[in-house]
């Protein structure tokens, strides 16, 4: 790990310059290679737009930050997820799960607010007071088995909801595919969550919990970088993020 | 990372739309009670919720990684691509093992072979899954030449990977018989991979089991291509085609937490697509996923196909050429343009019909009919069979095919009476 972050970082550096440099291209010729069997001269009619374009100006930098978080998740990442499967006992890392859904329904609270939608309001609302009681402090999602709708609302669809566009494609560190309005959006939501964990828990677990979230995270996302095998994942996934996002905001 | 849970969701979702890669016989429209009859609705949307057969939900369902080929240099853009991943779930106790065989562009993970190693794992089984010779990890990891579709080097590519993993596992568990099963693309290279195995008795299979496979490979395919014709408006069209559906696919996501279980069901529904359309969409999938292999393959040989021959492409490369060119092709021009010419620069004398010909489960019929171990299941309305292509499972098969009535393609394979029969099918008669 030592190494991988001053790399990235210096990485990020130069890619960020490579942006936004106005050095003129160099002057060597490009090598001549043959025509393919089929060329895009040929087959793509011009002005066509594949449908599974996304926005991604910066694609050389997030391409990049797609490869540390991969090299993250090897020496890092999973071998912590690993470890806190074998050491902790199922129903223990289910009760830490449920602890900290119950922050996200929280959040989707405030985004309900601030959206102005009553019936989410509502449903996270019930579910937060349910968990927070008969469900022992979070631990247990009663609210799920009771058959209780559980929305879920984060600042960037509410931005997205009064109109903000999603701007460029963005990979973030550790946290994976993003645009730069669901990107900056999370910094709220992140103060929220610590802001009430602050006032609820005790300190050494407060200074804990942003970890434990995180591994617990981790180890409820199945997604695995650069398992498929195929060369186009990164643009697959991009697409896929994309059209989710936006399907979240409509929703 | 709750994102890319997500993004993941939605890939698994779109996955169940892809092609997981097709009578007379017991099954009457009488007493078969699969409730979708049509047969592009039930290859898109599957097996709706209450029909399927209850199974465990957790099953020891682990990721392993081969080195098949650890002198193989992976060019820089596929860099990731030099271990192969299948996934196992062993019993603690001597038991019989099947291999599972995915369909094309599917994984080891995938949908229906995760459905499948979860009722064989229930039934007693070590389940080992692995996925086609089509997906993009097998063509870079553990495909001899990177270039997939052949039914004998993919028979021999899949026959050298269950070696290695059974040598992995000698020792560790006991097996009491060897069994094999896959479905589509996985049905057909099973078949061929049991007839290899009669030569060369690594195994010597018990039972074998085909899953709707197709019987002439490129007929298949040519059906597949067609579809994506259906697009209203023709393939110019496709965009807004395309965002109709995602729109109509939103309205129903509005009202549902999950992709997933009945989600596609609602969906279809809530659309209400015309058969054409869903033709269409069943076209567009398998275009994406063969889009991925072809390109992979690609790059691998460095034939020159979408790839200028010679250009060195790396990992930070911009592809969005590619992918482009690579989505307007069909999986015919793939077998006319590379497959065949690829495969002919070893074959000298082969014609293209005499290829064409030679992919396909007639090639190996007389093997098939004389092979009391190996069964079929197969649907009457299968949308990856010609018509009258049925009429061969009968023919060769006589008593061990089992036709339904309907299905689709793979689209009944959950449903309970059709996963118990998958299952007594390697249970009856063992020990």
């Amino acid at each position: 790990m030592k190494s991988i972050m001053p790399r990235a970082c210096a990485l990020l550096a130069v890619a960020l310059l490579a942006a936004c440099s106005s050095a003129p291209p160099k002057a060597t010729p490009e090598p001549v290679y043959p025509e393919p069997v089929f060329s895009a001269e040929r087959i793509v009619p011009e002005d066509s737009i594949a449908i599974t374009t996304v926005y991604d100006p910066w694609e050389p930098m997030n391409m990049r930050i797609y490869n540390f978080n991969y090299h993250f998740d090897q020496w890092v990442f999973l071998p912590v997820v690993t470890g806190w499967q074998a050491v902790v006992p199922k129903p223990a890392r289910t009760g830490v799960h449920n602890f900290f859904e119950n922050f996200r329904d929280v959040r989707t609270m405030a985004n309900s607010i601030l959206q102005a939608s009553p019936t989410k309001l509502m449903q996270s609302t019930g579910r937060v007071l349910v968990n927070s009681t008969i469900g022992l402090f979070g631990l247990i999602d009663v609210a799920t088995s009771m058959g209780m709708a559980k929305p879920d609302e984060d600042f960037g669809q509410t931005l997205g909801h009064w109109g903000v566009p999603t701007g460029p494609y963005l990979v973030l560190p550790l946290l994976g595919p993003s645009n730069l309005r669901d990107g900056a959006a999370e910094l709220p939501d992140f103060a929220l969550q610590n802001y009430i964990q602050g006032n609820l828990l005790a300190k050494p677990v407060r200074a804990t919990a942003f970890l434990f979230d995180s591994v617990d995270t981790r180890t409820n996302t199945s997604f695995r970088y650069y398992e498929t095998g195929s060369a186009f994942e990164y643009q697959t996934v991009r697409w896929l993020y994309s059209t989710k996002r936006e399907l979240d905001v409509e929703k | 990372m709750t994102n890319s849970n997500i993004s993941q969701r939605l890939l698994v979702g779109l996955c169940l739309l892809l092609l997981a890669s097709a009578a007379s016989a017991r099954v009457t429209v009488e007493n078969y009670g699969f409730p979708i009859q049509d047969r592009y609705v039930a290859t898109v949307v599957g097996t709706p919720e209450g029909y399927e057969a209850v199974l465990p939900k957790d099953i020891p369902f682990k990721k392993r990684w081969l080195n098949v080929f650890p002198d193989r240099k992976l060019p820089d853009l596929i860099w990731y691509g030099q271990e192969m991943i299948y996934s196992e779930a062993l019993q603690d106790h001597p038991a019989p093992l099947i291999f599972l065989i995915a369909g094309t562009g599917a994984a080891h993970n995938g949908a229906k072979n995760f459905n499948m190693a979860r009722a064989f794992y229930k039934a007693g089984f070590h389940v080992v899954s692995l996925s086609s010779p089509t997906y993009p990890n097998f063509v870079s990891s553990a495909s001899s030449t990177g270039v997939v579709g052949d039914a004998q080097r993919d028979a021999a590519d899949l026959y050298r990977v269950m070696e290695m993993i059974w040598k992995k596992l000698d020792g560790d568990i006991e097996v009491t018989s060897f069994n094999l099963t896959g479905y589509s693309l996985g049905a057909f290279n099973s078949a061929y991979v049991a007839k290899l195995d009669d030569e060369r008795k690594s195994f010597n299979f018990r039972k074998v089991l085909l899953i709707n496979p197709p019987v002439s490979l490129y007929n298949s395919i040519s059906l597949l291509d067609r579809m994506t014709q259906n697009i209203p408006g023709g393939a110019d069209n496709f965009n807004e085609f395309f965002d109709k559906l995602v729109k109509a696919f939103s309205k129903v996501y509005k009202d549902e937490d999950e992709i997933g279980g009945d989600f596609l069901y609602q969906a279809y529904k809530a659309m209400d697509l015309k058969d054409e359309e869903l033709a269409a969409l069943i076209g567009v999938s398998f275009r994406i996923s063969s889009a991925s292999l072809v390109f992979t393959s690609d790059v691998m040989t460095d034939y020159g196909y979408v790839k200028p021959k010679g250009l060195v492409l790396d990992r930070y490369a911009d592809l969005t050429v590619y992918n482009q060119v690579v989505s307007r092709l069909g999986f015919t021009d793939y077998y006319h343009d590379f497959f065949y010419p690829f495969y002919k620069a070893d074959n000298p004398n082969i014609t293209r019909d005499q290829f064409i010909a030679s992919e396909s489960l007639t090639e190996i019929a007389d093997y098939l009919r004389n092979s009391p171990k190996i069964t079929v299941m197969h649907n009457q309305n299968d949308i990856i069979l010609e018509p009258g292509e049925i009429d061969f499972f009968n023919d060769v098969f006589g008593d061990r095919a089992t036709i339904y009535p309907y299905g689709g393609h793979c689209g009944n394979m959950n449903y309970r009476d059709n996963v118990a029969l998958m299952v007594s099918t390697f249970t009856r008669g063992a020990n």
